[in-house]
């Protein structure tokens, strides 16, 4: 029924790391792991998940005091975090205008003379992230540069529309050129326990995906409960989920700090028992370069350095960036920045 | 590194917070520290060096106290006291709320100051000490001011003497200030030698917040003056936290000397995670219980209990924690352990474990750094409860653990111990949660947590983790007495006589021990004579083995503290209804045997009691806390144990009433010493008892020498308290003998008590029946 950990095939980040900066120079997301196959639908492990609300909310309050990056290791830091973002435009208003913009600013991401002074060159963002409009075009935009495009998904961000037409529009996005897909969880199955449901709603996203990586995206926002934060993230990686990432952006509550808590640990439990290392995306309401640190951290102290790198770790943002490349200008000139020195995206 | 290799290795980097306010601060004293003794610093005199246990750095040099320093430091106390206490609630309320500001507006400074002086991280003493020191201060500005209206007929003790310890310098400074200044008491401190310069910080706030002089006193140096302190004439309250064997001395050298005495003792605190509980919550409330300051903590969740089924996950998952933990210089302000507090603290800790020779060790591999006082979180597995690991308080970053099958058999693993300061239990089960609490035998229960504090909560142990509360509405009796007045009380003799005269069918007065009546192990009895000198009848000497006996049978009437309080309503109305019905007899019985006329007085007020306490056993009310979290703080009363009384001679029926109800109404069992020189009326009783639904073990009532049995049950390990009533002169021998297992202790001191008026029932009456525990219930789904 699993894999035992030592059957996998792994790699030490060492070894990625070196294949990644020989093969670019850059920071793409060299998809280096395994993909993750899935398993049965195991639902004693489903059952068995506790979340208790109150530890884990402790937890995440006590880590900003805990871990802390200063000077150089907060630029560096910042740098890994900008690699790391899905920049990202999900707006009924997007043009094909706005998606270009997005492109040339995921490719470019930080001002030359800043990234200059920090000694480091080939920083891009991690992904493009769009409607399924949008893709063809962004793939255009960044065709050569080695950015992939990942295309929201089944009825984003609701999920309500008919299973066949969601389907559809994976392979419609696929199609296009995306090399993700970012789809939307059924809540309802969640909130009416009907884990063979979700688990077969995933597994029929991720076959449409193809060679395409998926991304499930849970809405934790709408789960209702922490437990079902876990039991919701262990059944869309059983069904072969590549990420699981936390919010539309839509709901009224994304990305937090104990959801993220909650995901990352089962996406540990995952590895644990199966060997294959799962994605994290927390998206949503993470706009501030601190706050991009403490993710970090949260995600090192509990997954590994191996999950620091965009094929296992995705910021779903907009602007974030323009924070980061703020305090990117402060770390180098030593005075506070403003906006406008920062090309928008 | 270059940021481009930080980039790939995604290190955290040093992030050491700035010492140079702090070391700026040391200076502009002169990195040398007097005392501060009425209001002003002394100069500086011989003394020690305050060491910075993570580099060896020395960082100030401190004065050891000589008795005169101490004597007037007292002096100073003694004379600021009744200003101080006659400024009344507000006015001490202005000046406490004034002490909290100023600690909020230097709370860097005082952060840094104590992890310089410590070594626990800067995190630590920034987010949970000083903040804690602050909210100390202003809720108990608060007790001040509600003093007069919420604590009518209590008044300020006197004179303070406070000894503290080195893990939590500042934070324990003011759970020991802020309530004593509140109630109007003044206080000389010491603080521990390893780490006085917050306490001395503070002194310099005290004066710019213009407290009256002589209100706060703070003496250095090492347990030297610790003991001059405790030992003094002219100190009315020693207040001590620090290990269970300098209690256990401060215990016997304070005996029989009129003090009130609150310790804060040792602990090995159980860690119960059931198989249903969020193991990886469950684990990282680990690092909150043992691996927070680096271990050095007397509530330490240092004994792991976890349920065999999750026995071999749980440790893999909880080694694989330990690893991430990070060690280091405690100014960093990215690491999760800084240095011990001292290199002696270092040894005593490395030497346990390495003597340990049983179980698998396993160390964290966290990197420690070449210099300084560094011990690797260290967790011990396939210990049982013999090893003596599992039993001794090892004070530093070490676990240990064991496995459990049933939830029984956990209670009875983690009460196997002599300490009993705090558990902590992990289950997603709310049935079993509160099922649970109240059986472990501990003053502080934390349900899926660790080490949480607040100046509203009560915290403070049972067993040889000592005795009193601090915080809380139940903090402030450490620091109050009922305002009484007391005459001294002189020996009551028995009668002596000859006269014998024929008394119809003999009546054989025998002991009352686990319901049945009981003839003396020793075989002896005493004649007892009426004041005009006619023979009344024979009453047994009770011998230890009586005691012993009688102790037994109470320790085995446990299910007597599990009943409900309408239930021992119920039984206390029950025996007020049969004394009642023999009111004359027993009138005539209490006027034969004293030679007076109050008899059916003594009656009428000791029905009167027993309806007192049946009133009060469903109604002495726990409390719900307002502590800063998601979730209560719930104080509940429970009976203390075992009590073993030595009741009054001079009111023979009521002085034991008076003991006895109060302490079977809260659902504990009692060991009764009857009145030595008046003792036929007890016996009589114990037929009331008989008739009245008492079920056995629950009253034992022993006839015989007061000193005798005093002795014994002061020195028994499995009473839990004594109270002595008696006229004979044995508070302190009860005292003294109390340190055996620190076991509770109430005595006369030698001053009288009024049994017929309002000072022989009430509150604290009540209070010395009850433990106060705290369990934390943090929720939220």
């Amino acid at each position: 029924m699993t894999t035992a950990i030592e059957q996998t095939p792994s790699q030490t980040s060492d070894q990625l790391d070196a294949q990644t900066t020989a093969k670019t120079g850059a920071q793409l997301p060299q998809l280096h792991e395994p993909r993750n196959p899935g398993m049965p639908l195991d639902l004693d492990w489903v059952s068995r998940v506790q979340a208790n609300t109150s530890a884990i909310e402790r937890r995440c309050a006590t880590l900003p005091g805990r871990r802390s990056v200063k000077k150089d290791y907060q630029a560096a830091w910042l740098l890994k975090a900008i690699t790391c973002i899905d920049l990202t435009t999900l707006s009924g208003d997007d043009t094909v205008g706005r998606a270009a913009r997005l492109c040339a600013k995921a490719k470019t991401p930080v001002r030359a003379d800043i990234l200059a002074e920090l000694g480091v060159e080939g920083i891009t963002t991690g992904a493009v992230c769009v409607y399924h409009d949008m893709v063809e075009s962004a793939v255009a935009a960044l065709k050569g540069s080695g950015i992939p495009v990942a295309a929201v998904s089944t009825g984003f961000p609701a999920g309500l529309s008919p299973l066949h037409l969601r389907v559809e529009e994976i392979r419609e996005s696929v199609k296009a050129g995306a090399k993700e897909i970012d789809i939307v969880i059924s809540r309802r199955h969640v909130l009416s326990q009907n884990w063979q449901a979700l688990y077969d709603e995933m597994k029929a996203f991720r076959e449409a995906c193809g060679d395409a990586h998926v991304k499930a995206i849970l809405a934790t926002g709408e789960l209702g409960s922490l437990r079902n934060v876990a039991r919701a993230s262990l059944i869309c990686m059983m069904a072969g989920a590549d990420f699981i990432k936390t919010s539309t952006g839509k709901e009224s509550v994304n990305a937090t700090l104990p959801v993220t808590l909650v995901m990352i640990r089962a996406i540990r439990d995952y590895h644990d028992r199966t060997g294959y290392r799962v994605g994290y995306k927390p998206a949503g309401g993470i706009s501030k370069a601190k706050d991009a640190i403490t993710y970090l951290a949260l995600i090192k102290e509990e997954l590994g350095d191996r999950w620091l790198q965009p094929d296992l770790f995705r910021f779903g943002a907009s602007s974030l960036l323009g924070d980061i490349e703020r305090q990117l200008e402060h770390h180098v000139t030593g005075a506070y920045s403003a906006s406008n020195r920062h090309a928008m995206g | 590194m270059t940021v481009k290799e930080i980039f790939k290795t995604m290190d955290y980097g040093p992030a050491p917070e700035s010492a140079a306010d702090a070391l700026a601060w040391l200076v502009d004293q002169g990195d040398r520290f007097g005392h501060f003794i009425d209001g002003a610093f002394t100069a500086p005199a011989d003394g020690f060096d305050s060491k910075n246990p993570a580099t060896g750095e020395i960082l100030a040099t401190l004065s050891q106290a000589t008795q005169t320093d101490v004597d007037s430091a007292v002096a100073a106390a003694r004379k600021a006291q009744p200003k101080w206490a006659k400024l009344g609630g507000h006015g001490r309320a202005k000046h406490m709320y004034a002490l909290a500001r100023l600690l909020q507006k230097h709370a860097r400074l005082l952060a840094v100051l104590e992890t310089l002086d410590n070594g626990k991280p800067i995190r630590e003493s920034r987010d949970i000490d000083i903040p804690l020191v602050q909210r100390h201060f202003y809720h108990h500005a608060g007790m001040a001011q509600l003093m007069e209206d919420e604590l009518p007929g209590r008044e300020a003790l006197g004179v303070c003497g406070q000894v503290i310890p080195w893990n939590f310098p500042l934070l324990m400074l003011a759970w020991k200030v802020a309530p004593a200044l509140a109630m109007g008491n003044t206080v000389v401190l010491k603080p521990a030698e390893y780490t006085s310069l917050t306490a001395l910080c503070f002194a310099d706030l005290c004066r710019k917040a213009g407290l009256p002089k002589g209100v706060v006193n703070i003496v250095t140096g090492d347990g030297a003056v610790g003991e001059m302190i405790t030992t003094h004439s002219d100190i009315d309250k020693v207040a001590f936290t620090g290990s269970t064997a300098v209690g256990r001395h401060i215990r016997r050298a304070t005996a029989g000397q009129g003090k009130g005495l609150t310790l804060e003792l040792g602990g090995k605190s159980p860690y119960i995670v059931f198989d249903d509980a969020d193991i990886d919550s469950a684990i990282e409330g680990l690092v909150d219980a043992i691996w927070f300051n680096q271990g050095q903590v007397c509530c330490a969740g240092s004994r792991l209990l976890v349920q065999e089924g999750i026995a071999d996950y749980f440790h893999a998952k909880l080694k694989a924690r330990m690893d991430k933990l990070r060690v280091g210089n405690p100014m960093d302000k990215c690491i999760d352990m800084g240095a011990l507090a001292d290199p002696v603290q270092l040894q005593t800790v490395a030497t346990m474990v390495d003597a340990c020779d049983s179980g698998e060790v396993h160390r964290a591999a966290a990197e420690l750094p070449a210099n300084g006082c560094y011990y690797p979180p260290t967790l011990i597995s396939g210990l049982s409860p013999a090893d003596p690991l599992m039993q001794e308080e090892i004070f530093g970053p070490v676990l240990v653990t064991s496995t459990f099958r049933t939830q029984a058999e956990v209670v009875e693993l983690a009460n196997n111990t002599r300490y009993g300061l705090a558990a902590t239990v992990w289950t997603e089960n709310l049935n079993l949660a509160l099922d649970i609490a109240p059986k472990l035998a501990a003053g502080v229960v934390w349900i899926n947590g660790a080490n949480m504090f607040d100046a509203a909560a009560g915290f403070g142990g049972v067993r040889e983790s000592g005795f009193g509360r601090e915080g809380g509405w139940e903090g402030l009796s450490a620091y109050t007495k009922p305002i009484r007045k007391t005459k001294p009380l002189k020996k009551v003799e028995a009668f002596v006589g000859s006269e014998c005269a024929p008394m119809g069918v003999d009546r054989t007065a025998k002991l009352y021990i686990g319901g049945k009546q009981a003839r003396p192990d020793g075989g002896y009895s005493r004649d007892v004579w009426s004041k005009q000198g006619k023979h009344l009848g024979e009453v047994p000497i009770s011998g230890r083995k009586d005691v012993r006996n009688a102790v037994e049978a109470a320790r085995g009437a446990k299910a007597w503290s599990k009943t409900t309080g309408h239930l021992r309503a119920q039984i206390l109305y029950y025996i007020a209804e049969n004394l009642s019905a023999r009111a004359e007899e027993f009138a005539k019985r209490i006027n034969d045997l004293t030679g007076g006329k109050d008899g059916a007085k003594e009656v009428e007020v000791s029905i009167q009691r027993l309806f007192t306490y049946a009133a009060w056993a469903d109604k002495y009310d726990g409390a719900a806390k307002g502590v800063p979290i998601r979730g209560v703080a719930l104080s509940i009363k429970e009976p203390v144990g075992v009590i073993g009384t030595i009741c009054s001679d001079e009111a023979p029926l009521l002085g034991l009433i008076s003991a006895m109800a109060p302490a079977i109404a809260m659902g504990n069992r009692v060991v009764l010493a009857a009145s030595e020189a008046f003792p036929l009326v007890a016996t009589d009783f114990y037929q009331i008892l008989d008739t009245s639904d008492v079920p056995g073990g629950v009253v034992n009532i022993l006839t015989g020498p007061h000193e005798d049995l005093a002795d014994t049950l002061a020195k028994h390990m499995d009473v839990d308290a004594v109270w002595c009533f008696s006229s004979s002169d044995l508070s302190e021998m009860v005292e003294r003998e109390s340190a055996s297992n620190l076991k509770r202790t109430w005595v006369n001191n030698g001053e009288s008590r009024d049994w017929l008026g309002a000072d022989g029932q009430g509150k604290p009456f009540l209070e010395a029946a009850t433990e106060v525990k705290t369990i934390w219930i943090p929720y939220g789904e």
